[in-house]
């Protein structure tokens, strides 16, 4: 319940001022505040003398060895922490080395039963002739996804940071960047045009002979993308926008991480649940063997290709 | 062979501590790339192919690129004449 106060007792109250402030009645300063003229504003030349005069000052008493006493036992004792430090971590490292086991003995703790099993029944299991390709992307298909996916994050980490919005923002940008180069650079387009079929094909081919010989989708897709930020250097922005762009790596990305998610999920349920898996592993050493194994390392290449393209692009352009 | 390896091993000691100890960041760039160059080759000699392509084409291709850019970027790449006008300049 509130009261209802008479006229002149409200007028006294903080709301009755501040509702008469906010009417423009009253001007709480007008009387309580002395009114002085502003001061005459200084020239440019004196307020940056004044400013470097405090500067000077300022310096003067704070590297004033002799008197700051803070300063001058940081400065010894960091010297002192810093060499006492690199002791400390070299003992703690060398102490570690030093607890491992030596190089290449039999008994070792990593020939265990499990590299065993590896190097026996890998070729069976999983179908694929390099061993490795056959660990990575089958018996631990699981932490290859997740690789996919940091690299996928780091992407869009770069993405976040470096990213310009407008068209005319990214072209300064660009030609900020492009400093002392030339446009077009014959021998550099040249030789680029003799090298990149070739790179490209290089690394196609370490992307699909991953689960037959050394390579994979990681070392192929970097081939790749090395490839193409050579053509990239070579020819500029507008020719190579014709086939890839931005919506072409969500696009190619989405695609190839779905694709390793749903293909490694199907053989996750089957091997969970002890269903036979439809795939066939086929004849060890022909291309089309080893069941999985190709399609997963060819969605790890169109990732890796892509993320190390826009990387690229990114530091140079800041979108495309 | 084993001559071989050693003399790899003492380059690549070099060039780790050469990459530290440069003073232009152009010249420690192109020292780390050597690095992976050499470090490519070992990975070839302890027979692991696969770790030497990846080491060929991520760590002297493209981290070396990321990084010129990068260098680029911050304006510590210039010509001679350039970064003369700057010290004077500062």
């Amino acid at each position: 319940m509130s009261k209802k106060l008479p006229e002149t007792e409200y007028q006294k109250t903080f709301s009755g001022k501040f509702s008469r402030w906010l009417s423009g009645e009253n001007d709480p300063y007008l009387d309580h505040i002395e009114m002085k003229p502003q001061k005459k504003a200084m020239s440019a030349e004196a307020i940056r003398k004044k400013r470097e005069k405090s500067k000077e000052k300022g310096v003067k008493k704070s590297f004033d060895l002799e008197k700051n006493t803070e300063l001058k036992l940081f400065r010894g004792g960091y010297k002192i922490f810093s060499v006492l430090f690199c002791l400390a971590l070299i003992f703690v490292l060398l102490t570690g080395v030093s607890g491992m086991p030596p190089f290449g003995q039999m008994d070792n703790p990593a020939n265990n039963e499990v590299s065993q099993r590896y190097i026996e029944s890998g070729l069976q299991e999983t179908g694929a002739v390099n061993i490795v390709t056959g660990m990575i992307l089958d018996y631990r298909a699981f932490d290859t996804l997740g690789e996919s996916h940091v690299l996928f994050i780091a992407t869009c980490a770069v993405l976040i940071l470096l990213r310009l919005d407008k068209e005319s923002q990214q072209k300064k940008f660009e030609a900020n960047d492009r400093g002392f180069e030339p446009e077009n650079d014959v021998i550099l387009q040249t030789v680029t045009k003799i090298l990149m079929p070739a790179i490209v094909i290089f690394g196609i081919y370490v992307v699909l002979c991953g689960h037959l010989g050394p390579g994979g989708g990681f070392s192929g897709g970097a081939v790749i993308g090395a490839g193409l930020i050579l053509y990239l250097n070579a020819f500029g922005f507008e020719d190579t926008e014709r086939f890839f762009k931005q919506s072409t790596y969500k696009k190619m990305s989405f695609g190839a991480l779905a694709c390793y998610a749903l293909a490694k999920s199907y053989s996750f349920y089957t091997g969970a649940n002890h269903i036979e898996s439809m795939i066939p592993l086929g004849t060890p050493g022909a291309i089309l063997s080893s069941g999985l194994i190709l399609i997963l390392n060819i969605c790890v290449g169109i990732v890796v290709a892509g993320t190390m393209y826009t990387f690229f692009v990114m530091f140079r352009k800041g979108g495309y | 062979m084993q001559l071989f390896t050693i003399m790899l091993l003492g380059m690549l000691i070099i060039c780790a501590i050469s990459v530290s100890l440069s003073k232009n960041l152009l010249n420690s760039i192109l020292i780390y790339m050597s690095y992976s160059l050499i470090m490519s080759v070992i990975w070839i000699l302890l027979e692991s192919p696969d770790l030497a392509i990846t080491e060929a084409a991520v760590g002297a291709g493209i981290t070396s690129l990321l990084f010129f850019v990068t260098l680029k970027k911050i304006h510590a790449m210039m010509k001679d004449e350039e970064s003369g006008e700057e010290e004077k300049h500062e």
